[in-house]
């Protein structure tokens, strides 16, 4: 197994792993988006908690 | 002992169900994208037509099948939001449509990148391509619809009229190889089955497999943000472990 052959895709290279190379990328990035979500929602609720706990 | 079939159908219970289920479609599916990747690259042969080319089709028709899918799944909870009036109906199509709209960007991107080498051109108006982008911007326009809308309730009323009616459009998609000449090929997989060599079916499915597991496991996840955003004020979110846990002050 040649991997430079293998990487060079028989001179698709561009095409297939730029295909690839971006799904895994807007993979990556719509995993990490979504985690942050989670992190943004539950700080603000964590202050919004603290907020109402002070004023009560 | 009656089912109480609708003991997940509320936000509080599906959040905690969601969130344990998570792990078993996320692991599951990136083992199966491992798998199917490895068998489309290293076991599949070389195409006597395409030779390596031909190898992003294990990324273009699973990403296809799945931006059809994932919109006519999107249009069914919104339709039973809008006529149920279920709060999580509505949250799910909203949660689905990012990652729908993103493998119809995926499916447009790898054919484009896949008609370069093989018709010459990046894009043609062609029936199958035109619908495809066609559903892009009915996803984008579903999410923005929503965005705009300031009270949840009456967002998720209009863009489930928006999603309902674009859902036409995904048959179109799916019949344009057969009604109209078109350049993009007819259908790989069809009811009788399909005609690739073994190898080149299993990396197809496994990747098919990979990409199903991998929008629930995003969507359940998306969703419980989804809840936790629209449930902000009740006492159950604030009587959340996750919630109550202090952001390392100590009170």
């Amino acid at each position: 197994m040649n991997w430079s052959e293998f990487f060079a895709m028989n001179g698709y290279a561009f095409y297939v792993w730029g295909s690839y190379g971006v799904a895994v990328l807007v993979f990556a990035i719509e995993i990490a988006l979504v985690r942050n979500r989670r992190k943004q929602t539950l700080r603000s609720l964590r202050l919004m908690r603290d907020e109402m706990g002070e004023s009560a | 002992m009656a089912i109480n079939w609708f003991k997940y159908a509320a936000p509080t219970t599906f959040y905690g169900l969601a969130g344990k289920m998570i792990p078993f479609f996320a692991w599951p599916a990136a083992i199966l994208f491992v798998i199917g990747l490895y068998i489309g690259f290293f076991v599949a042969p070389t195409d006597a037509v395409q030779s390596e080319a031909y190898r992003i089709i294990f990324l273009h028709v699973p990403a296809s099948i799945l931006s059809m899918f994932v919109y006519l799944i999107m249009a069914g909870y919104a339709a039973l939001g809008l006529i149920f009036n279920t709060r999580l109906s509505s949250m799910m199509a909203q949660a689905l449509a990012p990652t729908g709209a993103l493998f119809a960007f995926i499916s447009l991107w790898s054919g484009a990148l896949w008609g370069k080498p093989m018709w010459g051109a990046w894009w043609v108006w062609d029936a199958r391509l035109t619908s495809e982008l066609i559903l892009l911007f009915l996803y984008l326009g579903y999410i923005a619809l929503h965005a705009s809308i300031e009270d949840p309730r009456r967002a998720d009323r209009a863009s489930a009229l928006l999603a309902i009616v674009g859902s036409v459009n995904v048959p179109i998609i799916y019949f344009s190889v057969k009604w109209w000449n078109t350049l993009h090929q007819g259908a790989t997989i069809k009811m009788s089955g399909t005609s690739m060599q073994i190898a080149m079916q299993q990396a197809m499915f496994a990747v098919l497999a990979a990409c199903w597991l991998y929008v629930i496991a995003i969507t359940l996840a998306r969703v419980r943000s989804i809840i936790l955003e629209r449930e902000a004020n009740t006492q159950w979110v604030n009587d959340l472990p996750e919630v109550k846990q202090t952001n390392g002050r100590l009170s």
